[in-house]
């Protein structure tokens, strides 16, 4: 085994400052066990939030790499930031009425039609989403397909941040995947008669007996709930 | 049925609907099936004379190494604007292999591209491949009688390295226009340009290149105008509806896809989706009484 291998540490540099982290550590933990503290920037932990994208290049490759700092361990010769905003245009609209007839997508974002398919979009995004495919298919006012191709979506920004178009691909994604849950997507039967039924009061009594219990028999309660296998 | 990779390109999907569809019905009375390739982007719309930014090559030249990855050899234009983008951008690498290395460098981890997938126009599967006689052999109701002015724009014809015909004096539409039993006729805008994008923001300039077109085309005898063009066909019938309102004398000539008449010729007249026409091609035409009777 050579000595790399048995070393239990790894360099990295955070903001351009050397750290020795344990080996194995996901790029968030490295930050918190260099002394970072995170109040902005993280959130669920888990890789479906998106409030962790990072930046990150190693050492002696020209690549820029981007990544979930929850999801990524670390690597040696990592020098790494975070993102945790990217400055991107939310267009403003009320999804009730909002003008369907033609490309709402290019309506609200026309800078969509900047788009040259470089495909820096689709190499940059963290859950491997074709975002330069469905920045096509919201230029031809596809919505289906946009909302399809982009369901993954967590809205890191990344791809907004890397985009030489400066298009916010997350937040066009976002309007496409509204507008067809509000006017394309088939009926939820199931959800109408539910929301029907909870309207007329038929949940009423369990949800207040619930409200009601005294915290040690609401504890006890759900200490002792059933659990589906 | 033989299967041709098909770009469509944006406009197809959405203004030009009737040029797809009627591509698409007149191909299989031809025995071809127009297949979609499942991925493309748009094609840049323009082709771009910046000489030192390859970026806008990216978007021509990825559809081009799809259609490779999907096992082509070749993919099949009925755009103008789109046949005239790929092909000049394919023609860009094939001929500078260093500008051909920085694109596929910057490409990265996509497949390399080397210039291999030919790049055709539908009217050069047309003249080339099925040949006149055939398009002959599948016409039902000749356009007899009917006067046919053929426009090709720009695109389709120039710069001279990727058109598909003469450029000063092209011939191919009017090819078509005979085998369908039509009239081509002369008339001296043929190759003119429509005003193209400043349809956007100074409209006046189109309708005064329509009104010099449509009407050169009326002069010269002409029943109606055909193109390969959506943004051409844009200009001269959504504009030249517009045109009549200040040129109330305008004697209104329609516009339609050189398919679209062919779809005509083989008696297929309903997939044409004539009535998103600004100036409808029915009336006065007298087309589809022709192919009922």
């Amino acid at each position: 085994m050579s000595e790399d291998a048995e070393k239990q540490t790894v360099e990295i540099f955070i903001m351009g400052k050397k750290y020795e982290v344990p080996r194995g550590l996901t790029i968030m933990k490295a930050m918190e066990y260099s002394g970072y503290q995170y109040i902005r920037g993280v959130g669920c932990r888990g890789g479906f939030c998106g409030a962790c994208a990072t930046i990150y290049r190693l050492e002696g490759d020209y690549k820029l790499h981007t990544d979930l700092a929850c999801q990524t361990t670390v690597q040696d010769g990592m020098y790494l930031t975070q993102l945790p905003f990217t400055p991107a245009g939310r267009e403003g609209y009320d999804l009730e009425e909002l003008d369907i007839s033609n490309n709402p997508l290019l309506d609200l974002y026309p800078e969509l039609a900047r788009c040259v398919s470089c495909n820096t979009c689709t190499k940059t995004c963290p859950q491997d989403l074709e975002v330069m495919d469905f920045v096509n298919e919201a230029i031809r006012g596809n919505i289906k397909e946009v909302a399809e191709l982009s369901f993954d979506c967590i809205q890191c920004g990344l791809c907004a941040a890397r985009c030489p178009a400066e298009i916010p691909h997350h937040h066009v994604a976002q309007l496409a995947r509204r507008i067809y849950g509000r006017y394309q997507a088939p009926d939820s039967v199931h959800l109408e008669e539910r929301v029907e039924e909870i309207e007329a009061g038929q949940f009423d009594e369990k949800l207040n007996e619930l409200v009601n219990l005294s915290k040690e028999d609401l504890k006890e309660r759900y200490e002792n709930r059933e659990i589906e296998e | 049925m033989r299967e041709i990779p098909y770009y469509p390109g944006c406009s197809l999907k959405d203004t030009a609907k009737g040029f797809e569809s009627s591509a698409m019905a007149v191909s299989r009375e031809l025995g071809i099936e127009l297949k979609e390739i499942p991925r493309w982007n748009c094609c840049g719309t323009v082709y771009s004379l910046t000489d030192d930014n390859l970026m806008k090559q990216l978007g021509p030249l990825r559809n081009l190494v799809r259609s490779r990855d999907e096992g082509y050899e070749s993919l099949y234009t009925l755009c103008s604007m789109c046949d005239n983008t790929l092909k000049r951008a394919n023609r860009l690498v094939q001929e500078d292999e260093e500008k051909l290395n920085k694109i596929n460098n910057f490409m990265d981890q996509e497949n390399d591209y080397s210039g291999e997938v030919e790049v055709k126009h539908y009217l050069e599967l047309l003249r080339d491949e099925l040949g006149w006689e055939k398009v002959m052999e599948n016409v039902k109701q000749p356009l007899e009688g009917i006067n046919v002015a053929p426009y090709y724009g720009c695109m389709l014809t120039r710069p001279k390295e990727i058109g598909l015909d003469d450029p000063h004096n092209p011939s191919i539409l009017g090819e078509l226009v005979k085998s369908l039993g039509g009239t081509p006729v002369n008339f001296p805008y043929e190759t003119e340009c429509c005003g193209s994008y400043n349809t956007v923001d100074k409209k006046e300039i189109i309708l005064g290149k329509t009104q010099t077109i449509t009407a050169g085309a009326s002069k010269a005898g002409a029943d109606l105008i055909i193109t390969s063009c959506p943004l051409c066909h844009f200009n001269l019938d959504s504009r030249q509806a517009e045109l009549l309102d200040i040129a109330p004398n305008h004697n209104p000539v329609p516009v339609i896809y050189f398919t679209q008449m062919m779809a005509v010729a083989f008696a297929k007249p309903e997939v044409n989706e004539f009535e998103e026409h600004a100036i409808d091609p029915r009336p006065g035409l007298d087309l589809e009484k022709k192919v009922v009777s």
